[in-house]
Order: structure tokens, then C-alpha cells, then sequence
């Protein structure tokens, strides 16, 4: 056995899976752009955090780049037109969500001159203050575009307040089929470290660092080429393995730092940006773009084109599919996102979103499907876990319903990454026992909160119904004061006359 | 006179500090168990358990003469909790849940009598008299109390509608 490899399993460094990595030749396909489509379907929730609110109304005009819902709540992005036409609908539309259930979105009849507003570029963005490019990030709903959706300009602002020192960013791609980032490192450098040295403006980080994995060569030497004039971006080459784009993954990798469980990014000094996010920062800050389109791969053996393709947000699937020639037999499996972490979904009449990071189309025998069998306990999976946990374990307490016992395994740490069920020889579907009983959890967790607004609520009314009972017996004792007060008033007033006629009697 | 008044304070003293004491010696705890139980409970005291509020089913239920299971809207999740926190087992497939369900107002048969507004035991309720009622989906138990107080029928349980924010991926199937 290879010295290295020996130490690095002696170490427990020796996380993670190589899948095949399937990414050419979709990645070294030209980026083509797809045509306005005649209707586009933007989805209020398209990020974590509270869905957008809609300010439009139905049958008003709107242009490309207009913002149709705005931010509620401190973690939320705005939405904004991805391209002119006239609002047609404001209404439930299939999620793009594993449960295939349905949520709101605006429909826009589009009308083909794809008109931008007026944007308000800036002649030297790198003159703006740091609050400035979180705010015009902010305006612009860039979220993250790595898959997270997690809204940029918290995370820019978090930056400012919890002394970070180091940026990442994250071109290392690591799921297989997928090409967008390395796309757009290659096609978009110029701009990726424009975006990039705005993110450093306004995280107050010292320096940068680009993790690229080594099977994407020409990314990495496009993206050195142009970092070469600023000395704060270091480009890293770092070893193909899935999951090498997991934050945490990358963060040890990049800066040997591990972030504690319960812990973010953030509390160790880093903060981590996709390529992605970093160009739609340049073209929300420099030109004052909102982020109405995005980079996405199709891909998979029933695609008939497999490609990079630039989409406007609110896509429907189907017409990606239509345009680039329809299916080559009937894809057996439909994925948006990786195949890894990706999620099935059940029809192609779903809207591109902004984390939509590619579709896939596989053919039967890239889904390969089949029955799982029991676990023979061969241990591979705690091998690939890259996060040190004990899947099969876990999987046999959540069997059982026993979810606690699972957490005491370390379920709150597991990223879902599915390296687990990648590597299991009885096929055993662990990530989906995983991401249930997360699931499952939280939702316990809700119950319980509902349950306390529940009991507070029946306290209150309780208490109400007291004080109310109270003021009625109050006012009841208060009239009643008042009439014996005015009863003893007349009595007096008649004694008085009373005395008064006796004494003029008197005096007569 | 004097001696009466006397007499009758001296004995109101004496029993006085008789029933002190016996308060002080003689006490009866209340069961933290049953505290317990009343915390983890919805505390709507909505009474489909058949017992007197969520005190009197805590203590049905840690006497023994009342399953774990007998809170409807506390559903499988509050029978688990229950049955942990007094050790007991239970065979929680076997419980008949339907899920989680609310109340719900057909507005084209309410007809703003406020009725069932008034029985709500979380105000979940909203509307005057003569305007059409609704039911705050957050603020409601499921308690149906307020089912039967409706004189149009306009009020139904309806099962807590799935969301995307509220969707569990299943547990894989058996192998």
C-alpha cells in the first residue's frame, strides 16, 4: 500500500467517495442561452428564510430586473422580474421540492423584448463602503448559489461583525455531472474576482482563498491568470473527492481549521462564497443587476444536449428540455441538483429557481434503482462518512423510531452529503433516513413550540375571562353605589326641605 | 357577656392553630408527576379526553386508570412524550393518528352567530356578529369544542394541510 495513502487512513483523513465525475463533455460544451420562454413562473420561496411578499399586481407591467416581491424579515431575499411582460398569475405552482407539493410563485406572461429597467451601475464599486455593496447585494436578492440559498448580504454583514479573516470561495464543484461553476470560472474570470474582491471589501477579511478541484485544470489556470495582480486571492488546488465542497470539508482543507459541531463558519474565522454567488455580487454591485438568471447544467445520459446553459430564473423544465431537443428515450430519473444531493422530481412543469445548479436526466442504468438488502455491517460507510459518524448506527436507531439515540450518535452533524449510501453494497438508502429524521425532529421541535403559543393562548383567555367577569361585578357594585348615593342625595335634599318648611312653619 | 366572648375567642384560637399545624403536618403533595404531565399537555383543557382539563387526565393517567394515548389533539407525539417520561411501553403503531386536524369554517354556510367563538379555548376564532368567522390555523388545537356549537354545520375538522415548510421526507420502506 502507497506510504501517503496509508498515513492519511491512519489520520481518518480518508473521508469522502471518488463517484465518476461524468463532467465532460457537458463542461466543455460552449454556454448557450436560452430563449425567453412565453410564460415564467418565479417562486416566492426560492431561499432560506421567510418567503418574499408579492408588490405587484395582477395584469401590471413589469420589466426585466423589476422587483416584483420584496425581503420580509431578516433572513429573506427580494424577487425581482427575470425578464419584461405582464404579471398573469400570483399562485400555486409545483415546487421544486422533493415532496412535489405545490408553492406560491408569480407567473409573468412574458412578451419577448426582455426590456431591462434601468439599472444604476457604479463607475468605481471598489470606492464603496462595506455596508454599501451589503446593501446593494442585499437589493439585488443574491443568495447563495452553490445550492444553500442562504441570502448573501446576511452573510456579508455577518462577516463585518464576527471578525472573519479568511474568504473562501468555493469553485470546487464536487458533485459529479455538474459543470456551471467551472463553466463560468472559465468563461466569467474577470468578473468572479471582481465579485470576489467586493466580498472582501465587505467581510473585512484579509485574504481570500479560491478552492478549485484538480480535475478542473483550465478553471484553475484561467482563474490564477487573473488573480495574479492581486496578491489577497490565493487560487488552491485541492484533491477531487466528494464531498470536497462542503463547507466544512473545504474550510480544513483551505485553512486546516475544523469548525466545532454546533458551530458555524463564522466562528472560526471564515466565511465561505460560491464562485456563483461571487458573480452575481459583481453584477449586482459593478452594474447594479438583480439576479434574475443563472448558469445551470443539463446533463445525464437521457439528455439529448448535455451543456451549460444560461436560463432566466422561472424556467419551466420542460422548455429547457424542449429547447435542447427533448429526451434520448425517457430519462428513468429526474434530478435538479447533483446526483448526490440532488432531489428527484416527479414531472418536468417545475420552474428553474435561483438555486437550481443543474437538471439531470439519467437514463436507467445511472439511476439504477433496486431493493435494498439487509446491512451486513462491512463498515464502509463509517469510512466515507467525511464527517466521522457512524451511519449504519444511526440508521438502525431511526429504524426503530428511537431519534434521540440517534442524536446522541451525532445526527445533528450529518450533512447529508449521501457518501454513506454511495459507498453501501446492500444499497441501503441512508441519507434518506437521515434527512427524515432531521425532519422529524424539527417538527417535534414546532409541535412543541405551537404548544406553548397554544397554552399561553388558553391561559390569556382564561385570564380574560376573569377580568371581565371582575369589571362586570365592579361596575355591578359601582351603579349600585351610585344609585344609593343619589337615593341618599334625594333623601337629604328632601329632609333638607323637609327642615326648611318645618323651620319657616317655625317662623310662621 | 364577657365570659362568652372570651371563651369563643380562646376556642377559635386553640382550633386555629390545631388546623395550622395539621396543614403544616398533615400536607398533601401535590404529584410532580402530575405537574409534569400538565406541562408536556396542550393545557387547552378542551375535555375530548373525557376527564376535567388537562390536570384531571394527567392524573387519570398517572394513576393508571387512562392510556397515555387519551389526548387526542396531543396526538402519537404527546403519547411518546407520556410514555417516556413514565416508562411505560407502548405500541405506538398501533395508535390510530390520523394526523394532526383543525377547524376549518365553510363561509358560505356561517352565518357570524358567534357561537363558537366563545368556546374556543386558544381565541382562535376570529369575527363579529353577522360577519363570516374564520379559524386561525395557528392558534387552533383541534380540540373540537367548537364543532358542536355551530348551528349551520359550517365548522368541520379538516387535517392540517401539508406545506412545503412542514413536509417530512417518509422513513424508507422496510427492506
Amino acid at each position: 500500500m502507497d506510504i501517503g495513502k496509508f498515513l492519511r487512513k491512519l489520520s481518518g483523513k480518508d473521508w469522502g467517495v471518488h463517484p465518476d465525475d461524468h463532467k465532460r463533455p457537458a463542461a466543455d460544451a460552449r454556454v448557450r442561452a436560452l430563449p425567453i420562454p412565453p410564460r415564467v413562473h418565479l417562486m416566492l420561496s426560492q431561499h432560506v428564510g421567510a418567503p418574499s411578499r408579492p408588490v405587484v399586481l395582477i395584469g401590471q407591467k413589469v420589466l426585466k430586473g423589476e422587483l416584483i416581491a420584496a425581503a420580509q424579515g431578516n433572513i429573506s431575499a427580494p424577487l425581482h422580474a427575470s425578464t419584461s411582460g405582464v404579471v398573469s398569475a400570483i399562485g400555486e405552482i409545483a415546487a421544486p421540492h422533493p415532496s412535489g407539493l405545490s408553492g406560491m410563485a408569480i407567473t409573468i406572461d412574458t412578451d419577448g423584448e426582455d426590456k431591462w429597467i434601468d439599472c444604476d451601475p457604479v463607475a468605481d464599486p471598489f470606492a464603496l463602503s462595506a455596508e454599501e455593496i451589503a446593501r446593494r447585494v442585499a437589493d439585488a436578492g443574491v443568495v447563495g448559489l452553490g445550492g444553500a440559498t442562504f441570502p448573501s448580504s446576511v452573510k456579508l454583514n455577518l462577516g463585518r461583525r464576527s471578525s472573519i479573516d479568511t474568504l473562501i470561495i468555493n469553485g470546487s464543484e464536487c458533485e459529479p455531472y455538474l459543470s456551471c461553476d467551472e463553466r463560468l470560472m472559465r468563461d466569467r474570470t474577470d468578473d468572479i474576482v471582481a465579485g470576489i474582491r467586493l466580498m472582501l471589501i465587505s467581510t473585512g477579511a484579509k485574504q481570500a482563498r479560491v478552492g478549485i478541484e484538480d480535475n478542473k485544470p483550465a478553471a484553475i489556470a484561467a482563474m490564477r491568470a487573473a488573480t495574479s495582480g492581486h496578491a489577497e486571492i490565493e487560487v488552491v488546488s485541492v484533491p477531487a473527492r466528494y464531498p470536497m465542497g462542503s463547507d466544512r470539508q473545504l474550510i480544513i482543507e483551505l485553512t486546516g481549521r475544523e469548525v466545532p459541531a454546533d458551530a458555524r463558519a463564522a466562528d472560526v474565522g471564515v466565511i465561505v462564497h460560491n464562485v456563483g454567488t461571487a458573480y452575481a455580487i459583481q453584477q449586482a454591485v459593478c452594474l447594479g443587476r438583480p439576479l434574475v438568471s443563472r448558469l445551470m447544467t443539463l446533463n445525464g445520459a437521457a439528455a439529448a444536449a448535455p451543456g451549460n446553459y444560461e436560463v432566466v430564473l422561472g424556467t419551466l423544465i420542460s422548455e429547457l428540455v424542449a429547447f435542447t431537443g427533448g429526451t434520448r428515450g425517457e430519462p428513468a430519473k429526474l434530478v435538479m441538483g447533483g446526483p448526490m444531493m440532488g432531489m428527484r422530481l416527479p414531472h418536468m412543469q417545475i420552474p428553474v429557481v435561483k438555486g437550481t445548479s443543474g437538471v439531470l436526466l439519467l437514463d436507467g442504468y445511472e439511476a439504477a434503482d433496486s431493493e435494498p438488502d439487509p446491512c451486513i455491517r462491512c463498515g464502509s460507510c463509517v469510512k466515507a462518512c467525511p464527517m466521522g459518524l457512524l451511519p449504519l448506527e444511526m440508521a438502525a436507531r431511526i429504524r426503530n423510531d428511537a431519534l434521540t439515540d440517534a442524536v446522541d450518535l451525532g445526527l445533528k452533524d450529518c450533512i447529508a452529503c449521501g457518501c454513506c449510501a454511495w459507498v453501501c453494497p446492500s444499497r441501503i438508502p441512508l441519507v434518506q433516513y437521515f434527512v427524515h429524521a432531521k425532519g422529524e425532529l424539527s417538527s417535534q421541535d414546532r409541535a412543541k413550540l405551537r404548544n406553548d403559543a397554544t397554552r399561553k393562548l388558553a391561559q390569556q383567555r382564561q385570564e380574560r375571562l376573569e377580568r371581565e367577569a371582575r369589571e362586570k361585578l365592579e361596575a355591578a357594585a359601582r351603579r349600585k353605589a351610585e344609585r344609593a348615593a343619589q337615593a341618599a342625595a334625594a333623601a337629604e335634599a328632601k329632609a333638607q326641605t323637609k327642615t326648611a318648611s318645618v323651620t319657616e312653619g317655625e317662623s310662621a | 357577656m364577657l365570659i362568652a366572648i372570651f371563651a369563643l375567642a380562646a376556642l377559635g384560637a386553640a382550633l386555629g392553630m390545631l388546623l395550622g399545624v395539621a396543614n403544616r403536618l398533615l400536607r398533601v403533595e401535590g404529584n410532580p408527576i402530575v405537574e409534569e404531565l400538565v406541562a408536556i399537555m396542550p393545557g387547552s383543557n378542551c375535555g375530548q379526553c373525557g376527564f376535567p382539563g388537562c390536570t384531571g387526565a394527567a392524573e387519570a393517567i398517572v394513576d393508571g386508570s387512562a392510556a397515555p394515548t387519551c389526548c387526542p389533539p396531543g396526538g402519537k407525539a404527546l403519547a411518546a412524550a407520556i410514555a417516556a417520561k413514565l416508562g411505560l411501553t407502548l405500541d405506538l403503531t398501533a395508535i390510530r393518528d390520523e394526523g394532526p386536524k383543525i377547524a376549518t369554517v365553510a363561509e358560505e354556510l356561517c352565518i357570524g352567530c358567534c357561537r363558537c367563538s366563545k368556546v374556543c379555548p386558544t381565541d382562535a376564532i376570529i369575527g363579529a356578529a353577522k360577519q363570516i368567522h374564520n379559524v386561525m390555523r395557528e392558534a387552533c388545537t383541534g380540540c373540537s369544542s367548537c364543532i358542536e356549537t355551530c348551528p349551520t354545520e359550517a365548522l368541520v375538522m379538516k387535517p392540517v394541510p401539508v406545506t412545503l415548510q412542514h413536509w417530512v421526507m417518509p422513513k424508507p420502506a422496510l427492506a
